[in-house]
């Protein structure tokens, strides 16, 4: 393609799609701020943001509680998706996701246990026990495929994840129930947007960001991981390493934002395979828009847990389920005609 | 799978299965003596045969025995119905649990105490009807999505399907257990973790007769089952009609599953473990394995509970959370063993 001259269709979609996801992204995050129980329209917004006048009570709500919402809505959405691209590009598996494999619950089990056991912990501290979980339970998954004689297949490794994911739910609520916390707990597994504040974002947006960077800087050897071991090989790539530090900032995305949002599924194994339809094969370019539509898809699913019955707020988790569900159950249609 | 001529799987099958049923007379006895009032094995004999004083006699004949009899019948149930779904689907790693079932007892049970918002009184006794409509919804909607027009019911997709199934109706019973107060909530939560929940005559004449009729029957299936281990395409070329037999199968099993999961709660992996105890004692034929299966089933299911009320008193830890906890690495050894 880099030789022609003329350029396709195609290409050019190709070329708009990051900066039309951008867009949407923006868009949304607006919509956002602007939804709720008291609706504001763009020019008190504006004002809110850059002309921020703490006597009035707009601001107020913008500033205090609905601009970092929104904001964690997209920075965790940006992480999952991000995620899940690297985990299916470096395993070749279209169903890998950090959800579906069982890192969100092992994140959220630690988590859990922090509650019942050291309750008032600092947010950074939680963070960091949140990595914990999520590491363990991603070397767990890597150690389990690499005992196993031939790898692991994609349907195998998708029941390994479920099995311990349930192993690790049924633990949770084991210690809550014990600990008399259970409902408490079920919020948080359910997960949501609206304890945001910015003492979180402070932290989470730089992890965030620097791990997204660095993750499509590593785009290049993940794309050719992607096509096959050998051929990866053959170009130079170190794939044991590259499948290393892939793993590591996939767990430090997904640990981060399990801390804020809690265990939400299904974004990092719904938005990579509509990336890779919108950007093609380069992974320098799929872990990009895979972060940008994943904010778009966890905005967006906010906005929506806060629509369908005011003034309750739906479950986060279960309404991308409502796209996760109905995806996961093509890709296993299309993975099972290869079984 | 290879068949020595010489051994006689039979005569071996019926000495493990007595072991089994020795074990699990001793776990039914430790169980019956475990609980805040103690029985000694010589009062728990008198009260059994009518001498004992009247005390015992309540703690034993309201409390303890009918939840120990819906534990071993739930555990019998679970352990065949894992059993069946392995044979059908041919693959060892299938269980009721990790197929979704139980994510849609859990939904049902969501939907009743969301709509009565009562756990109390006569009402209390619609709950295993509720999951039970939940389990056979979730399996209707599994078996029809897995369904392939040309190649019938495809083993594999099944699971896959039912881990996507699981996971959407886990997102609708989390939605509905939120709305819940805390006090049901807590009792839901302790239902779904496999804390055995039916423990009066009531729940043991309900669950009786699943258990009493499904098990024979699938036990004079296991011809069948063990043609279904030969591969589809033997199967057909030796006379089975694959796929009608199947179905049947598969209704028996789930509703075996759904109804010891309505009695007893979530209880996850005994599907699992139960059958893969009983092919490694019994063989690879369903004729002796099945009721090894049903026996370790109910081994496993009284010694977790009986595990869950007394190691961590006075708090008691459910059964299925106990189960999960022996379940789960004994599923992952599996799976790295098993050829792709």
């Amino acid at each position: 393609m880099r030789y022609s001259h003329h350029r396709s269709a195609k290409e050019y979609v190709r070329m708009s799609g990051i900066p039309m996801a951008a867009l949407l992204l923006l868009l949304s995050l607006f919509l956002a701020v602007s939804y709720g129980a008291k609706s504001l329209f763009l020019p008190e917004v504006w004002s809110a943001i850059f002309q921020f006048n703490s006597a009035e009570e707009a601001h107020q709500i913008v500033r205090n509680l609905r601009l970092p919402r929104a904001l964690g809505a997209a920075f965790t959405g940006m992480a999952f998706g991000a995620a899940g691209a690297l985990m299916q590009g470096v395993t070749r598996n279209p169903l890998a996701d950090t959800g579906v494999l069982g890192i969100n619950a092992g994140a959220a089990f630690v988590v859990a246990l922090a509650f019942a056991f050291l309750p008032g912990l600092s947010y950074l501290n939680l963070i960091l026990l949140s990595f914990a979980g999520a590491g363990l339970a991603a070397l767990f998954i890597v150690l389990l495929g690499s005992a196993t004689p031939g790898g692991m297949s994609s349907l195998k490794l998708t029941v390994a994840g479920a099995v311990a994911a349930a192993l690790l739910h049924s633990l949770s609520t084991g210690v809550a129930i014990y600990y008399g916390l259970s409902q408490d707990l079920a919020y948080w597994y359910a997960g949501g947007v609206a304890g945001v504040r910015w003492a979180h974002l402070k932290l989470l947006v730089p992890i965030v960001v620097v791990t997204i960077v660095w993750a499509a800087s590593m785009g290049r050897s993940v794309t050719f991981l992607s096509l096959g071991d050998e051929s990866a090989v053959n170009l130079g790539v170190r794939a044991v390493r590259v499948r290393v530090l892939a793993m590591i900032a996939a767990v430090l995305l997904a640990g981060t934002s399990v801390s804020v949002v809690g265990a939400v599924g299904f974004i990092g194994l719904v938005v990579p395979h509509v990336a890779r339809r919108v950007v093609g094969v380069d992974y320098r370019l799929i872990i990009p828009m895979s972060a940008l539509l994943g904010g778009v898809l966890l905005e967006f699913a906010d906005i929506a847990s806060r629509m369908v019955s005011p003034p309750r707020e739906f479950a986060i988790g279960s309404m991308v389920a409502l796209v996760g569900v109905p995806f996961f159950l093509y890709l296993a249609r299309k993975e099972g005609r290869s079984l | 799978m290879k068949q020595l001529p010489n051994v006689n799987r039979g005569a071996r099958a019926r000495l493990y299965g007595l072991l089994l049923l020795l074990a699990v007379i001793l776990v039914f006895i430790i169980s019956m003596n475990t609980g805040t009032l103690r029985l000694s094995p010589r009062q728990l004999g008198l009260t059994l045969f009518g001498f004992g004083s009247q005390q015992d006699h309540l703690v034993l004949f309201t409390y303890r025995l009918p939840r120990i009899i819906v534990t071993l019948l739930a555990g019998a149930g679970l352990g065949v119905a894992g059993a069946v779904l392995q044979g059908v689907s041919r693959n060892a790693l299938a269980d009721p649990g990790i197929l979704g079932l139980h994510a849609g007892a859990a939904f049902g049970l969501m939907i009743f105490v969301s709509f009565f918002r009562s756990l109390e009184g006569p009402v209390a006794l619609l709950i295993p009807l509720f999951t039970f409509a939940g389990g056979i919804l979730i399996a209707a909607v599994i078996f029809i999505l897995a369904y392939d027009r040309h190649k019938g019911l495809i083993p594999m997709r099944l699971i896959l399907v039912g881990i996507a199934i699981e996971a959407g109706f886990s997102a609708v019973t989390l939605f509905l257990a939120l709305r819940l107060d805390p006090d049901t909530y807590a009792f839901a939560a302790s239902w779904l973790a496999g804390s055995v929940w039916g423990r009066d005559w009531i729940s043991v004449l309900s669950l009786l007769p699943w258990i009493v009729l499904l098990i024979p029957y699938v036990w004079t299936r296991s011809k069948l089952l063990d043609v279904f281990a030969l591969g589809d395409e033997t199967a057909v070329s030796i006379g089975n009609r694959v796929t009608p037999n199947r179905l049947i199968l598969l209704c028996a099993a789930v509703a075996l599953s759904c109804a010891s999961v309505s009695m007893a709660g979530g209880i996850g992996f005994i599907g699992l473990l139960a059958p893969h105890i009983a092919r490694r004692l019994g063989g690879p034929m369903h004729r002796h394995s099945l009721p090894l299966s049903a026996l370790a089933g109910m081994f496993i299911l009284t010694a977790a509970d009986t595990v869950g009320r007394s190691v961590f008193a006075p708090n008691a830890v459910p059964a299925g959370v106990v189960v999960a906890v022996i379940g789960a690495p004994l599923f992952f050894y599996l799976l790295m063993k098993s050829k792709n």
